[in-house]
């Protein structure tokens, strides 16, 4: 296998980390980390101004040439998904919508059958459509259909650091679906990212994890050379698991040759 | 006139242009969003848009987000 650039919606991405905004202690260590890991996407939500307090503009410390995709995050059903990603193309950042429809706030799961429908509406009127999802075949099939940019199934929990708990049910989307599988929410290490991409994932969007570690530019740094050493492992096409030994090492003794004890 | 301004009841003196309510109630303007009515107002008509009593008005803008 070579190792081709990924391409969404015909933009090319050296970078197989994608970085979410939300959470940084401030504007200051959420700018260092993107510096530092390279990530050419970054997610970000929209929201009331509080027009009694001061708020800074996020947008003013996201380096330039950086991919902004605005996630729909606070709607609970397709049609406040798709006004959210209407006044995200108003501000004129572009038209790249990560769809996240949420309406459990226990376990944060997205609701798959809401996501289609806003999937459905926005590429049709020409968004970028990134929709986050629980990794389900058919829900994948019906956003292909729908005309996704991409598939993003959860890994785990949003904001949990579990990992890849859904990692059999991610290998059937990675086999299956002919979009590029971005493995988002949940991946709370360099190690779980690195699992994600050597079992075939196109790219691995964190947030939580880095943005509440004791330094975020470390771990994003660290995610990133996860995320392509998982890549390059992956492209490498991994030797299956055993479950007995093979030796690495001539099967012979050292100088005679004796035989095995049963 | 008073109007709703992100879910808070307002009293607007003086002018009631979009570009006016941005001045007053938003920090900077760059990348806000504007909705009078649930009607997305660019920032291009900020100038020529008024709003009137009872209008609701929205004031977004980006913030950080996974």
């Amino acid at each position: 296998m070579t190792n081709s650039p990924l391409i969404i919606a015909g933009k090319e991405f050296k970078s197989r980390f994608f970085l979410g905004t939300g959470k940084f202690k401030n504007k200051k260590e959420m700018a260092e980390a993107i510096t530092a890991c390279g990530t050419q996407l970054v997610t970000v939500a929209l929201r009331r101004i509080d027009i009694e307090r001061h708020q800074e503009n996020i947008l003013e410390h996201i380096p330039p040439g950086v991919t902004l995709v605005t996630n729909t995050s606070g709607a609970r059903n397709a049609q406040e998904a798709v006004r959210i990603a209407r006044l995200a193309k108003a501000s004129g950042c572009g038209n790249w919508i990560k769809i996240e429809v949420i309406n459990d706030s226990k376990y944060l799961l997205p609701d798959n059958v809401e996501t289609i429908k806003a999937t459905e509406i926005l590429a049709a009127e020409g968004f970028v459509v990134l929709p986050y999802m629980y990794p389900d075949l058919y829900t994948a099939r019906a956003l292909v259909k729908a005309g996704a940019a991409t598939v993003m199934p959860l890994g785990s929990l949003i904001g949990s650091n579990q990992g890849l708990k859904t990692r059999e049910f991610i290998k059937i989307l990675i086999d299956e679906i002919d979009l590029p599988i971005i493995v988002d929410a949940g991946i709370g290490a360099p190690s779980q990212a690195a699992e994600a991409m050597e079992l075939g994932a196109d790219a691995v969007l964190a947030n939580t994890a880095v943005a509440t570690a004791g330094d975020p530019a470390l771990l994003a740094k660290a995610f990133a050379q996860a995320i392509e050493a998982g890549h390059m492992a992956y492209l490498s096409q991994l030797p299956t698991q055993r479950t007995v030994a093979s030796a690495s090492s001539p099967l012979t003794g050292f100088l005679y040759d004796i035989p095995a004890k049963n | 006139m008073k109007v709703t301004i992100n879910g808070t009841i307002k009293e607007l003196t003086g002018s009631s242009y979009v570009s006016d309510i941005v001045a007053q109630f938003c920090q900077q303007s760059k990348h806000v969003i504007t909705e009078v009515n649930g009607r997305i107002v660019p920032s291009h008509d900020w100038n020529n848009t008024t709003v009137s009593e009872g209008d609701h008005i929205e004031l977004v803008a980006f913030v950080g987000g996974g």
